[in-house]
């Protein structure tokens, strides 16, 4: 490669940051020209990365399109970037997103809308560096960073609560990280380098990879996040604006799961495989004690952040299985969790715009007057519940069919734990879609109008044809998740090997 | 014996610019400040270019008495720049709170030269003369303003605290002159090299001239002055107090421990850990109830000094580099933070309180969107430059072993990331109360800029910067 296309794609947003920063005029005029300015970006980047999408082998199953030059050459640290099948689709999903968030804010951010696009497009900067970086400290920088606009966002143009959200928000993620820090900092000085390939390949002792793996979960659960740390995500989406909500769900909290992937599995086998009854029964605990509090929830955002746990808890089952198929339906639930939450929480957002209040009861029987809107929103709810057809199905089938393989009696629990989710999805959308009209305000909603339609048909679009051809995605997964699972097992047995001697040693 | 001034040329030129200055001054009366005050950051400037450009193998001269090294160098440049940052933000702030005195330029610059002499100090006497030039220079910045009660109080409690830990110093010398027979950093190395087991006597010593140091820097539990001074002295004094006099100190350190006293590491190697872990909760803990931002900032500055020296209990030339690199970055982001502080004014009045800068990024997004990033990167979050400080220290530490503080300091800066992310919240989450003054002095806006451009493009490139910071760290090794 001569050119560097993932950096380009990286730090495209930045470059519309800067021409946004350059607009001067009136408020309205800046507000106007911002807003393009930072969708046209948004697209460019996406029409970038479907580029490199284009270039990525799906056949290859290592780094490809890789990118290496000096930065902090004095500790030995590289700017080293490069994506395998298990990041490529996430810088998709980021870049897919973003314009989704940018025309979302269209009108419903009326405040100080240059900072807005501006935060939002360094966030998308930032989430794209999360996913390409090939060094540990340049993946934490990115990791990190991302906490900045996001925090921004959440606390300048969010709800009423939102100093409070978005403290938690930044305090509860920042404690996790920077004990991911420590860890990672002891990574370097036992193997002398943070670049990830070789930080794979050669795996540190057993015992120090217990202590490692507990400081890169604490990072990673809470991003995730996992029951009993993720308090801090009902209230960052509540308070968040529509956009905000969506990305947050959408990408964010795939940089946990992301992690646990790049960090957890092929670094510390050892660990993970010493941890992951405990991780499956903290899944497990999640799928259940998130969905039975999504069931009573009278605010719509609340309801689908639980939901979101929820789901996130398939997702660690599967990665924590280390089998092939638990693997590949981790990531395929991270990218479908991405669309349809994304989605329903602007789904939420539609309504919102309209009446101004989340709360459930206020609304019922909108069927009649936004068929379009109960249409759109039975796709997604669908989506949620996990229904043959759609991309929810396959990531939960898969992650379930990988648990089978490893614990049964968790497969079990964890498959039972769908008919929660199937039920306070279809509570959900009965209450706010169907019953009888019982506020006025409610009744005479418009129905969607062209940029929502844009904005929600793509999505279900995306939805569906991910749920009835998913080779789609594993084709492209697969050959990298194959790989990575092989590097564990290889990795597992040398370390294993290593342990049984130095216990008998011990003896 | 041939007498090598060539060394010391910065110093030189600085003292007799100095003088010249006050004779300019006493002449012309205080009409004359602003004058005074730009020839000085002037006078500055050039010593700076001076020491840029000096050679820095290293070289000792005056018998012995003065050493010069890349290391020097490196700290003299931070210095005096911090100087020219302190005098362009405060000739402003002097004219308009009705401190206009020339003596006060010209005392920044003496100070600079003691600093100077501290950095360059070979010898136990050079080191008390630079460090008492430099304090006495101090005591009467810190009470400059003498009609307000605060001032003057943070003058007394300044000048006697000082005086105590001079004492503390002097008597820590004359200790390791009684146990070693030498004054001179390099026959005092050498004594101590020889035997294999520290005597008591040099153990007593180097606590007194520690505890003595730690007062300048101001490390728990010799902290109790810094929140007072750092309130009561007019803010301008407070910048420049923020800004250099704890980085010349650092240096000091520095030189001391790994000169004279590294064959005593096992010694002081508990003292500094106890001093960095103090400092750490203590600052973290007492900034989270203060509301006037001074006093915030002199809590920040007691937490930073005790993440500084997590560097310095490594022990070895990453440690030092990773201090280094720690103490200029926190020098820049502190100038920066101050040229906001001094900018934001109600009715000419500074404000001073927290929630005083209400709404600010309504009407000053400027300042509004500076302070936070500044405060972001004092947090320590990437990308911004404070999170490298951070990180190379922590990573001095790791290499070592040091994992305990290694994860109090990570923990601390979560709970110091809580009230840095306050103001912030203060300046954009909330409703303004009254408006605050229109202000765009050149002087301010331009120092911030630079801090702000600093903080932002570290990232990209911190290849050069960290090749100047290893170079000064090995030169001492």
């Amino acid at each position: 490669m001569d050119f560097a296309l993932l950096s380009m794609t990286a730090f495209l947003p930045l470059v519309g940051v800067l021409m946004i920063l350059v607009i001067r005029g009136d408020d309205a005029v800046v507000a106007r020209n911002a807003k393009h300015m930072a969708l046209y970006t948004s697209l460019f980047t996406f029409a970038f990365s479907v580029y490199m999408l284009v270039q990525f082998d799906p056949s290859n199953g290592g780094f490809q399109l890789v990118e290496h030059s000096g930065w902090l050459k004095s500790f030995g640290i590289n700017y080293h970037v490069g994506v395998d099948g298990i990041s490529v689709l996430f810088i998709m999903l980021a870049t897919f997103l973003t314009p989704v968030c940018i025309l979302s804010a269209w009108d419903a951010i009326k405040v100080r809308v240059k900072e807005f696009m501006i935060a939002f497009l360094v966030l998308e900067s930032f989430m794209i560096g999360t996913f390409i970086a090939l060094d540990a400290v340049l993946f934490y920088v990115f990791f990190e960073a991302v906490l900045i606009p996001m925090f921004l966002i959440i606390g300048i143009w969010g709800g009423a609560r939102r100093v409070y959200a978005s403290y938690k928000f930044f305090l509860y993620t920042l404690l996790g990280s920077v004990l991911m820090l420590v860890a990672l900092l002891t990574l370097f000085a036992k193997v002398g380098t943070s670049d990830i390939p070789t930080l794979m390949a050669n795996p540190v002792a057993p015992e120090l990879q217990m202590w490692l793996w507990l400081a890169f979960f604490a990072s990673f659960a809470v991003k995730m996040p996992m029951w009993p740390v993720h308090t801090w995500l009902p209230d960052a989406h509540v308070e968040a604006p529509t956009a905000g909500s969506v990305i947050l769900a959408g990408v964010l909290l795939k940089m946990g799961g992301y992690g646990f992937l790049r960090f957890s599995i092929p670094m510390f086998p050892d660990a993970s495989l010493f941890f992951a009854d405990f991780v499956f029964w903290l899944s497990v605990a999640a799928i259940f004690i998130t969905s039975l509090i999504a069931l009573v929830q009278d605010d719509m955002k609340k309801l689908i952040a639980y939901s979101s746990v929820a789901h996130m808890g398939y997702v660690t089952l599967g990665i924590f299985t280390a089998t092939v198929e638990g693997v590949e339906g981790a990531i395929f639930q991270m990218l479908s969790h991405g669309l349809i939450s994304g989605a329903l929480f602007l789904c939420v957002g539609v309504v919102y715009d309209r009446l101004h209040t989340r709360e459930i009861a206020r609304y019922g029987g909108i069927v009649k007057n936004m068929p379009k809107y109960a249409t759109l929103f039975m796709i997604f709810m669908l989506g949620s519940v996990g229904l043959p057809g759609t991309s929810g199905f396959v990531g939960e089938f898969l992650a379930l069919l990988g648990a089978f393989q490893v614990n049964t009696t968790i497969a079990v629990l964890a498959a039972s734990g769908l008919i929660l989710g199937a039920a306070y999805m279809l509570v959900l959308y009965r209450r706010v879609v169907f019953g009888p009209t019982e506020h006025a305000d409610a009744a005479a909603m418009a129905d969607l109008n062209g940029r929502e339609i844009l904005l929600l048909v793509p999505l279900a679009g995306m939805v569906i044809v991910l749920g009835v051809f998913p080779s789609l995605i594993t084709d492209i997964t697969g050959p990298a998740v194959q790989n990575l699972v092989a590097t564990y097992e290889a990795n597992l047995s040398v370390a294993s090997d290593v342990l049984v001697e130095t216990l008998e040693k011990a003896e | 014996m041939t007498l090598n001034l060539i060394p010391l040329i910065p110093e030189i030129f600085l003292s007799i610019m100095a003088m010249g200055l006050l004779i300019v001054g006493v002449s012309c009366g205080n009409s004359s400040t602003r004058t005074v005050s730009w020839f000085c950051a002037f006078s500055a400037f050039t010593a700076m270019v001076l020491s840029s450009q000096l050679d820095t193998s290293a070289v000792t001269t005056l018998n012995g008495m003065f050493q010069f090294d890349s290391f020097a160098a490196l700290m003299k440049v931070l210095i005096l720049l911090g100087v020219v940052a302190s005098i362009a933000l405060s000739v402003r702030y002097l004219i308009n709170n009705d401190l206009q005195r020339f003596e006060y330029p010209v005392l920044i610059l003496l100070a600079a030269v003691g600093m100077m002499l501290m950095v360059s100090a070979h010898n136990m006497l050079t080191l008390y003369v630079g460090l008492e030039l430099q304090s006495l220079a101090l005591y009467v910045l810190a009470a400059m303003r003498r009609n307000s009660l605060k001032s003057a109080e943070a003058g007394v409690k300044y000048f006697i605290l000082g005086a105590l830990s001079s004492g503390l110093l002097l008597f820590g010398i004359s200790l390791i002159y009684g146990f070693t027979g030498s004054l001179d950093f390099a026959v005092i190395g050498e004594t101590l090299a020889l035997s294999d087991r520290v005597n008591i006597g040099v153990t007593f010593g180097l606590v007194f001239i520690l505890a003595g140091i730690a007062f300048k820097i101001s490390a728990v539990p010799f902290h109790m002055w810094t929140p007072d001074v750092y309130q009561g002295a007019p803010t301008s004094v407070t910048a420049f107090f923020a800004i250099v006099p704890k980085l010349a100190a650092f240096a000091l350190l520095i030189r001391l421990l790994f000169e004279p006293f590294a064959a005593a590491a096992d010694q002081w190697g508990q003292i500094l850990y106890f001093l960095s872990v103090a400092s750490m909760v203590v600052g973290a803990f007492a900034a989270l109830a203060q509301d006037n931002i001074k006093r915030l900032l002199a809590y920040s500055s007691i937490g930073n000094m005790g993440y500084a020296l997590i560097g310095l209990v490594a022990a070895n030339e990453a440690g030092v580099a990773a201090v280094i690199l720690y103490l200029a970055i926190y020098m820049i982001m502190s100038a920066g933070v101050f040229a906001v502080v001094l900018s934001v004014q109600r009715d000419g009045n500074g404000v001073e309180t927290i929630s005083g800068l209400a709404g600010l990024s309504k009407s000053h997004p400027g300042l509004a969107y500076g302070m936070a990033i500044l405060m972001l990167s004092m947090a320590g979050i990437p990308p911004l430059a404070g999170f490298f400080g951070k990180f190379a220290v922590f990573e001095a530490a790791v290499a070592q072993e040091l994992y305990v503080l290694a994860v109090l300091g990570v923990l601390t800066s979560v709970i110091a990331a809580f009230y840095y992310l306050r103001i912030i919240k203060v300046m954009f989450f909330e409703e303004p109360n009254d408006a605050f003054d229109h202000d765009d002095r050149f002087a301010r806006q331009f120092v911030l800029g630079l801090s702000l451009l600093f903080v932002l493009a570290f990232v990209v490139k911190p290849g050069a910067f960290l090749n100047i910071v290893s170079d000064a760290a090995a030169s001492l090794f």
